[in-house]
């Protein structure tokens, strides 16, 4: 049924440009019966797109191929839930994907605050809607889906690194995130143009930029450990321009997110939160545009086309009218109150938002330099890992220090003696840790060293901040323990869920550190019954065995593990050939020691017809803390995004005061 | 291809009804503005979002005070300015809302419901 998805995407397109048309008219006319309207058309564009969805997901199952999207992404052989995948896998599926999360986003926003903020729905709608119209005009006119074909035999296959159990998980996760974004910047837009600049908009949206930061976050450490398994190069991140594009706008949330606590309790930073919620809408297309244009060379990209130009202009009109309409409203968004000390919390949120826009300002030049160079000089200069490195550690390690510092100085000022009070045994922890780690050996990586201090100094001003408060909670009359651990987290989620996912933020940088600044790494060729050593452990090359499944030959070398006495089994590694795709993919081995975090890590680079294979192969201290810290990092933002029952009376009580309906 | 069309055009239908529905539901209205804040609200609103933002952080410093996050001293220099703003944001709301008796720290006793 191509013919209904065509269709269901032209309404689409007809549904949001309505939306934006009459809900621009309505908010500037101040019709009723028009906004609903309008309103409406926004929730109904959502369930077009669903059916749009819906029909191109049954062609992928159908093995359709008479769908040229399906040709071209899947094949017969292919299982069923890379199948399910192969929708967001190519460039029209994933525009499609964006369309549906977009629209379903602004459906629910607007109806879980169409009442209790409705004069700023009102100007949230045309804004919402003026995306969608992006969006549907390309899945309509430029990267449509649903263009058939006469079907071939088979299709062409789906690229054999995204047939991965990641894949089903990372790609969602991050448009759910490049999405999200979409709803603190439509409510800023719908603030600024209406002239609501109370801190509605900051509360409508606060949810939302958290569950967004969230996916991109949680999507980020996938994509990382999809890249440490299936690309098989021996890394999780490359400073890859399409991993960068999602780094970036996470960056700008994450200031976002800091800095708006600024502006709740201080009222300060109006005109800032409002330029950083831009920046990360910005910076979440430009993402999707490096992702999807084809405009620079990435192992993720994988695809060149036409639709660089469109999101290009997007881009350019959506920074201009932003930056227009902040420039208009400059007045009315001006701080009643002022900075009165720098050594004070919010002085602390502040430089941590400075040093985060650092680091996302230079990994964006990093990113647009070859397109710059190449364009000047017509030749695109990459810049390599030492300049994201070197920027890591300038901005990244005052960072980390940062988020220990922070949370515990007062608001407004501190005085030095109470910082010296307060940072004593958070200090003696870090010094201590830091001579222990020389005297271990550790000071082979100065940055190294660094961020495991920094990384003590923070763990240590976390559990002092959760003792003192279940002590505090316990002291107030809670009953036990236990309970006044529950009840200091359940009295102040934000709070505390933050401290989880500083504790998150902690454990990845030690992962990072570990992994990156202690690894050891050897390489050599080995005929069957000859060995390798690296630190500490034995690899005896035993067999070389080829095996066939549904969609590919695996051919696997298999290493003895020892370590000492110890036998620590066996490992596997090798490379796939897949039958349809005509490719072959690095199919790593590893032995992580879940006592210590360590991996041991196997690539078969070459294998000789001789049987010969050349290996590398790596040790990685602590690289496992990576992947436990977004476990955690997945707890605190669940901490974080709960609904808080005291919060909401408050809010009800405030908007009932003045007349607006209790219900949100 | 002529389910299709059939298919498309009942969805085509069905989207202009939900679109049209504040319009059939009433089509002749007693009015058709939009009710917003006026100033007088909106300049209540701004005194409600002071108050709670004072009586939130004078909570936060207590609470600090009594982990020992904040000292002595800080929690002295501190708790004086925001007891005054707190105070002052409570004295204005009440002022800007002569005749009602309710309390002004809780909002309860306001008028509810007006816009429904």
């Amino acid at each position: 049924m191509p013919e209904l998805g065509r269709a269901a995407l032209v309404v689409t397109l007809g549904l949001s440009t309505y939306a934006l048309v009459a809900g621009a008219a309505a908010a500037h006319l101040g019709r009723r019966r028009l906004a609903h309207s309008a309103q409406n058309a926004l929730i109904a564009a959502f369930l077009t797109t669903l059916v749009a969805s819906l029909i191109l997901l049954a062609a992928l199952l159908r093995h359709d191929f008479s769908f040229t999207y399906v040709a071209r992404t899947t094949s017969e052989a292919l299982p069923t839930a890379y199948t399910v995948s192969a929708f967001w896998g190519g460039q029209e599926g994933s525009l499609l994907l964006w369309l549906l999360v977009l629209t379903a986003f602004g459906a629910a926003a607007v109806r879980l605050n169409r009442t209790w903020a409705r004069d700023l729905i009102v100007w949230v709608v045309p804004v919402f809607a003026a995306v969608a119209v992006f969006f549907s005009f390309l899945v309509v006119a430029v990267a449509s889906p649903f263009t058939t074909q006469a079907p071939p035999p088979d299709g062409a296959g789906m690229t054999p690194s995204l047939q991965n159990p990641y894949m089903l998980a990372h790609p969602p996760l991050l448009y759910l995130g490049y999405v999200g974004l979409t709803v603190p910047f439509a409510f800023a837009l719908g603030a600024l143009l209406s002239g609501r600049l109370d801190e509605r908009w900051l509360v409508a949206t606060r949810r939302w930029t958290l569950l967004a930061w969230a996916a991109l976050g949680i999507g980020q450490l996938l994509g990382a450990h999809w890249a440490y398994v299936e690309v098989g190069w021996g890394g999780y991140y490359a400073w890859d321009p399409v991993e960068n594009a999602a780094l970036m706008p996470w960056l700008a949330a994450t200031a976002f997110l800091h800095s708006v606590m600024i502006q709740e309790k201080r009222g300060m930073l109006r005109v800032w939160n409002v330029l950083l919620v831009i920046l990360a809408f910005s910076l979440s297309l430009f993402g999707t545009f490096l992702t999807r244009s084809g405009v620079v060379n990435s192992i993720h990209s994988f695809t060149q086309s036409s639709i660089g130009p469109w999101f290009l202009a997007f881009i350019g009109v959506t920074v201009a009218v932003s930056l227009g309409l902040v420039f208009w409203r400059l007045p009315q968004l001006r701080s009643p109150t002022r900075l009165e000390s720098p050594i004070s919390r919010e002085a602390a949120f502040l430089y941590n938002n400075l040093l985060l826009l650092a680091l996302c300002l230079a990994i964006l030049w990093g990113v647009v330099y070859p397109m710059l160079s190449e364009a000047v000089r017509g030749e695109a200069v990459v810049l390599g890992r030492s300049y994201y490195d070197f920027f890591l550690r300038v901005f990244g390690l005052p960072l980390l220090l940062l988020m220990g510092i922070g949370p515990l100085v007062a608001w407004r000022r501190a005085s030095l003696r109470s910082l010296v009070t307060t940072f004593r045994w958070p200090t003696l922890v870090a010094l201590a840790t830091g001579v222990l780690l020389l005297v271990l050996g550790a000071g082979s990586s100065t940055p190294g060293l660094v961020a495991y201090t920094f990384s003590a100094f923070v763990g240590a001003t976390i559990v002092m901040e959760f003792a003192r408060g279940t002590r505090a909670r316990k002291a107030l009359g809670a009953t036990s323990w236990p309970g006044a651990f529950a009840s200091l987290m359940s009295r102040n989620r934000r709070r505390y869920g933050g401290y989880v996912v500083h504790a998150s933020i902690v454990l990845l940088a030690i992962g990072i550190a570990g992994s990156s600044a202690f690894d050891s790494v050897a390489e050599s060729k080995l005929a069957r019954g000859q060995s390798l050593e690296i630190g500490g452990y034995t690899l005896v090359y035993r067999s070389l065995d080829e095996r066939q499944t549904a969609n590919a030959t695996e051919i696997r070398a298999t290493l003895d593990v020892t370590r000492g006495d110890s036998d620590l089994g066996t490992l596997e590694a090798g490379k796939n050939a897949y039958t349809i795709e005509q490719q072959v993919s690095n199919e790593v081995g590893i032995r992580s020691d879940r006592l210590t975090g360590e991996d041991l890590f196997v690539i078969a680079e070459q294998i000789d017809p001789d049987g010969s294979v050349y290996f590398r192969v790596f040790v990685k201290p602590l690289v496992n803390l990576i992947w436990l810290a977004g476990l955690v990092f997945l707890l605190g933002s669940a901490i974080t995004l709960w609904p808080d029952r005291r919060e909401q009376r408050r809010l009800v009580a405030r908007a009932e005061a003045v007349g607006l309906p209790a219900t949100r | 291809m002529t389910i299709a069309v059939v298919l498309a055009a009942a969805l085509a239908v069905v989207c202009v009804i939900l679109v049209a529905l504040p319009f059939l539901r009433e089509p002749d209205p007693e009015t058709d503005v939009l009710d917003e804040l006026d100033e007088g609200e909106r300049r209540r609103l701004e005194l409600l979002e002071s108050r709670d933002r004072a009586l939130s952080a004078l909570k936060e410093l207590e609470f600090d005070h009594r982990t020992g996050t904040i000292t002595d001293d800080d929690y002295r220099e501190q708790v004086g300015p925001l007891r005054r703003e707190a105070a002052t944001a409570l004295q204005s709301l009440q002022r800007d809302t002569p005749g009602t008796h309710g309390d002004a720290s809780t909002g309860e006793g306001r008028p509810v419901g007006r816009r429904t």
